[in-house]
């Protein structure tokens, strides 16, 4: 096989190799960290973040709009305190509140933004004084098997009398 | 009682013998890593062993990945469509083929595919001397035989991974969406959305380096080091294959434990 043969095979080879490089990385993947440059950092605290995980997305009104970065404890107020980084090209104003959600019933838990009225924005470092903790299905079924029980009594009287 | 002294002996022999065939790897290494500079210099001869290594396993790799991610697809669908979850299908294909298939697969292929040719030739040069009379007339071996390879090699891996990767999730889409008949838009947006550049794809491609170093390592090792007879290059041949798929699934565990320990 002669010397240009031999360059043109291992040109369409390389070329198809980077092919594929390129094919993962944009239609695979998605270059989704948000990047520190063009991002501003905010932390939140939250009484319980539930299955919250780094690198979970930060929604508002159902758009990504950032990523979480870490999730710490924070020993002062026995809550975990969630740091997240927003895109630049959004701001939100300082009365922000912050939601864990799950996507589905039974999905990835994410935070959702809901932007307040206030006219000051939020820049890199502050905190989000207005959060509101993940739903614990755990907790979320004992209440219920509580108010069921105490209602149950009056419930057993009604059914006796249809009987 | 003279058999059961001979047979521990023998074992101590044979560790002995197999810690120091190590160190003579690592100094064959070392060697290679040192007097690379010919097959930059000569980059032609790096493109001819790119050929050999790399452009005729573009078969193999390229049919298996088509295969690989079409038995994916049919199985991941058989389990997520109990759960009701079928969508997630795409990202079940992408993530297993990128984060470890994709690498460990073409690895082993590779090993089995050029990681013995290169073995097979450079044992049969040794043993018809041809070596040996490259040294006689001052060519450096090393530089000029072992060392294009495993440059040739260490490009090739992630370069055939890749492929495999992309072939395979190709395959996942055809049994996926055009055959099963999943939806084709949550199929690459749930996957788009799941799988991340820099902590799936780029780690794959790391992997691949690294496997592609080991398995080159081995092959040229084993043949550098085969005893110049018939039965001698087969056996370094077999061995080539045994070791470095060996040393291909012990890497990716390491690896594995590395890379994706902080995710969950």
């Amino acid at each position: 096989m002669n010397r240009a043969m031999l360059d043109l095979w291992v040109g369409i080879f390389v070329v198809a190799g980077i092919g594929a490089l390129m094919f993962l990385a944009l239609k695979v993947g998605s270059m989704n960290t948000v990047d520190a440059k063009e991002s501003y950092q905010v932390t939140a605290l939250f009484e319980n973040i539930g299955g919250l995980k780094a690198r979970a997305p930060v929604k508002s009104a159902g758009v990504v709009v950032g990523r979480v970065s870490s999730i710490s404890f924070d020993d002062k107020t026995y809550e975990a305190e969630v740091t997240f980084n927003l895109d630049k090209r959004y701001s939100f104003p300082t009365d922000t509140t912050a939601s864990i959600l799950t996507s589905g019933l039974l999905g990835e838990q994410y935070i959702g933004l809901e932007a307040g009225g206030e006219s000051v924005k939020l820049k890199n470092g502050d905190r989000l004084k207005l959060t509101q903790s993940a739903v614990v299905l755990e907790n979320l079924i004992g209440q219920f098997l509580y108010s069921k029980a105490q209602e149950g009594p009056e419930q057993e009287g009604t059914t006796n009398e249809v009987q | 009682m003279s058999t059961f002294v001979r047979s521990i002996a023998g074992i101590g022999r044979r560790t002995l013998e197999g810690v120091s065939r190590m160190g003579y790897a690592t100094r064959f290494f070392f060697a290679v890593l040192l007097r690379s500079g010919t097959a930059f210099q000569r980059f032609g001869l790096t493109i001819r062993e790119i050929y050999f290594s790399g452009v005729l396993s573009l078969i193999i790799i390229l049919v298996s990945g088509l295969f690989v991610g079409m038995v994916l697809a049919l199985q991941g669908y058989e389990t997520l469509q109990t759960y009701g979850s079928e969508e997630v299908l795409g990202v079940l294909v992408a993530l297993s083929l990128v984060r470890e298939l994709g690498p460990v697969v073409a690895a082993l292929l590779f090993a089995s595919r050029a990681g013995s040719a290169i073995t097979a030739e450079i044992g049969l040069m040794k043993a018809t001397e041809q070596l040996a009379a490259m040294e006689m007339m001052a060519v450096d071996p090393v530089a000029r035989v072992v060392a294009p390879r495993f440059w040739a090699g260490v490009i090739s891996m992630p370069l055939l991974a890749a492929l495999f990767s992309a072939m395979g999730i190709l395959g996942g889409y055809l049994v996926g969406v055009v055959l099963i008949g999943v939806d084709e838009g949550s199929f690459w947006s749930q996957m788009q959305a799941k799988v991340d550049f820099e902590e799936d794809i780029l780690n794959g491609v790391i992997k691949s380096v690294v496997f592609g170093i080991a398995v080159t390592a081995i092959a040229l090792f084993e043949g550098y080091d085969a005893p110049p007879t018939a039965e001698g290059v087969s056996g370094a041949t077999t061995r080539t294959v045994v070791t470095s798929s060996l040393a291909i699934l012990a890497l990716d565990f390491v690896l594995t434990a590395f890379m994706f320990r902080g995710i969950s």
